[in-house]
């Protein structure tokens, strides 16, 4: 009988390789870099083409410890959430390959506070940084113009940057040396409408990551699971301005579900709060990486520990 | 895989090589002028090939295979609960949409003296989500040394769920068999020491097969299966025997695409994971090609997020699910309770829904058609603005219902505050919660 012949794609595409941080040779402080991207097949697919670099994964940690953040979270940090540096101290620790610096939308958030606590969080860990503003866009372009100066040649990753804000952010990456996280309302053409005008205002595509937006798992994750994987398709099938990295945020939005959130006054059949609220960080993670993304934003160390587990064993 | 109007035509009478066949050509009995005419209707799924009476055997073999789907539909019942999977037609859920989501099913071993009682938990199992009312799908009897047939028989008195038999010894997997007489269960699993034996056992309690291969190795695979096939068993299941994240996704992604891009019938038939009780291995299943997936253990935990998962992967992408727009009233309102809005987006509709009706306040909410999206999606969009918002409260006849005005805004449109007050003169907008977990508080201490 004959044999049967595995079918293998062949992609003429390739996703960008980008590469956050930078060390002191680079022009930054950072012990190392991180590299996303590069791959020439759909994720993990190695019988036919290359995976040259695993997914990366980020922990937010916050300027002070969020208010709405449930207690299990916040817990899992072990009293670290109360100082930044701290937290990215204990981020790093737990494995992460990324911080991901947010601000919290609360009074003493200005300019030079944010340059503070971006030099606190530089001096506490080695690893390359996110750094997302309060997510109001004026808001956000006051804090992150200044955390671009403060960070000025480290390569650090601005976000988010909007189709409301995109000319400050990108200009302020454009000054500094930095990367911009493109964020789109989960939309193919949307996102890459977005790379597009990004790219026109001189931002190397080298300097982009695209963030198509997600939901949690139960609430909309099957729409950004499929524009992911549109994406990644395109890219591979030669669309230069989808050919770039994804970040997604699962951890927040994970830990904005009742799932997640509500411990008591539930059905019986959701189990055990701090099974399920963990599994269900891990599930939106794991099932996003599926659908192609490069970096994922998470919240607890167990998740991160369990969804390194499962980038390990896919990457054999 | 479907044939075109011309390949068809080469199967009809007026292509054929028999000249007594030939005869008939264009002869119009089957109600078309042409046998080409004929062909594109066949192609097209209006007409019926039994409406030409001349049409060679070799032909209608053809015709109908070509008509099968190319992984096959395999049915398991239990006493009343069934299950089918397969019929899948696409790799990507937004080239068409998944069909038959994976059966779920929690392996018990004969050895294991709560083996009913945790068949019975299964069976007993459902949950909640977005208004339907979802659950397991079956329980696995693996043989492992104890007495397989009356723990088959005490699983099935427990469970009427669907039942995998997991034996390989062929004396063990019939005991199971007679003791699952009256259900349907699939028979796990023939492989290249016992397959005889096994097919004839299949054929005889006419139940599906699942057939293994050796780790990974798709050709012994195929072979194997097209062996037992040929022993008289045509309903199949494969196992790759692949176990970890990177083989299982490796074979089953191949399989599929054999199956649905190469035609490649010695594999079109559906697929069984083990995931053992690693909850990233199941999901990764359920997204990439199993047809049924057997976890180690029975955790509410572990079971409600694989099945809203799953419930969300073979959602129809071309069908958003959406609430009608318009008055919902929770908990009984008068005229003096809160009035909220939402989208109507399902998801958001029902945790703004659920979060109110838990609470036991009534309330008033309404739901604007935001085309389908969620609030922030549909902000961004255009779809949930001040104008839509307006007229959804204008349109609804909730100002007769009421004796106030005032509306609660979900936290994430608080941009829109100003431009609602200018939309909706007289009115007092408020400015709710970002997410719907938090409402209930919210109304406690900010309505009244
Ligand atoms: S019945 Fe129709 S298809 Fe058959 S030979 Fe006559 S014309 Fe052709």
């Amino acid at each position: 009988m004959p044999g049967i012949e595995v079918p293998k794609e062949k992609w003429s595409g390739k996703v960008r390789e980008v590469t956050l941080g930078a060390t002191a040779a680079e022009g930054g402080t950072r012990a190392r870099t991180v590299t996303v991207g590069g791959e020439t097949t759909l994720p993990f697919l190695k019988f036919e083409g290359e995976i040259p670099h695993p997914p990366a994964i980020a922990i937010e940690v916050r300027d002070q410890p969020p208010s709405d953040w449930p207690a299990l979270l916040l817990q899992a940090w072990d009293g670290a959430t109360q100082d930044v540096a701290e937290w990215a101290k204990a981020a790093e620790a737990a494995g992460a390959d990324l911080v991901a610096l947010r601000f919290n939308a609360s009074e003493q958030l200005s300019a030079p506070y944010a340059r503070q606590v971006l030099r606190r969080v530089l001096s506490a860990t080695g690893l390359p940084l996110v750094v997302f503003g309060p997510g109001q866009a004026d808001w956000d372009n006051e804090v992150l113009v200044a955390v671009a100066e403060e960070g000025k040649g480290e390569r650090l990753v601005l976000g988010v940057c909007e189709e409301k804000n995109y000319r400050t952010i990108v200009a302020a990456a454009l000054a500094h040396g930095h990367l911009v996280d493109a964020r789109a309302p989960m939309d193919v053409n949307l996102s890459k409408q977005l790379n597009i005008l990004i790219h026109d205002m001189g931002l190397p595509v080298e300097r982009i990551i695209m963030d198509p937006t997600t939901g949690a798992l139960g609430y909309g994750i099957e729409y950004g699971y499929s524009v992911m994987e549109r994406l990644r398709i395109a890219a591979l099938q030669g669309d230069s301005m989808t050919q770039l990295p994804m970040l997604v945020t699962p951890g927040e939005e994970a830990w904005r579900t009742k799932e997640a959130r509500a411990a008591e006054g539930v059905p019986a059949a959701w189990g055990d709060y701090v099974k399920r609220a963990i599994n269900w960080e891990v599930l939106t993670a794991s099932t996003l990486i599926h659908s192609g993304a490069d970096i994922v934003v998470l919240r607890h160390p167990e998740s991160l520990r369990r969804v390194r587990a499962m980038i390990n064993a896919l990457i054999g | 895989m479907a044939l075109t109007g011309l390949q068809i035509y080469k199967l009809l009478p007026a292509s054929s090589t028999n000249p007594e066949v030939k005869a008939h050509a264009n002869c119009k009995e089957c109600g078309y002028p042409t046998c080409l005419a004929f062909a594109m209707k066949l192609a097209a799924k209006q007409a019926d090939l039994s409406l030409c009476p001349y049409v060679e055997e070799e032909s209608k073999r053809q015709l109908e295979e070509s008509a099968a789907p190319p992984i096959r539909l395999i049915t398991v019942a239990g006493s009343a609960k069934k299950l089918e999977v397969g019929n899948e037609l696409v790799l990507h859920r937004h080239e068409k949409t998944f069909y038959h989501p994976p059966g779920l099913f929690v392996r018990v071993k004969d050895t294991q003296p709560d083996a009913a009682q945790v068949a019975k938990a299964v069976a007993d199992y459902t949950v909640d989500y977005v208004g339907m009312s979802l659950s397991l799908d079956g329980v696995a009897v693996e043989a492992a040394g104890g007495d397989f047939g009356a723990t088959v028989a005490a699983v099935k008195a427990a469970c009427p769920f669907p039942l995998i038999l997991m034996a390989t010894d062929p004396a063990t997997a019939e005991a199971g068999l007679k003791a699952a007489q009256g259900t349907t269960p699939l028979l796990w699993a023939a492989s290249a020491e016992n397959w005889q034996a096994m097919a004839q056992l299949a054929a005889q309690y006419k139940v599906p097969l699942a057939v293994l291969g050796p780790n990974g190795d798709l050709n012994a695979l195929a072979d194997l299966a097209e062996q037992v096939k040929n022993a008289g068993v045509e309903d199949l299941v494969l196992d790759p025997g692949t176990r970890d994240h990177a083989s299982s996704l490796a074979a089953f992604t191949q399989l599929r695409r054999l199956a649905l891009r190469k035609n490649e019938r010695k594999v079109g038939y559906p697929l069984i994971a083990f995931a053992g009780d690693d909850i990233t291995l199941a999901a990764q299943h359920i997204a990439k090609y199993a047809g049924f997936i057997v976890l180690d253990q029975f955790d509410p935990a572990m079971a409600y997020p694989l099945i809203v998962l799953r419930a969300n992967l073979f959602t129809d992408p071309q069908k958003p699910i959406q609430v009608l727009p318009g008055v919902y009233e929770i908990n009984h309102p008068g005229p003096s309770d809160p009035l909220m809005i939402t989208t109507n987006f399902s998801i958001t509709y029902f945790s703004v829904a659920n979060e109110v009706e838990s609470s036991g306040l009534p309330g008033w909410l309404l739901v604007a058609d935001a085309e389908g999206m969620s609030v922030l999606t549909a902000w961004a969009a255009g779809k949930f603005d001040a104008e839509r918002i307006a007229k959804t409260v204008k349109s609804t006849g909730i100002e007769q219902k009421i004796n106030h005005k005032r509306l609660i805004i979900p936290g994430h449109v608080a941009v829109l505050l100003g431009e609602i007050e200018e939309e909706l003169p007289g009115w007092e907008i408020n400015v709710g919660p970002r997410e719907a977990v938090d409402l209930p508080n919210y109304l406690k201490t900010r309505w009244g």
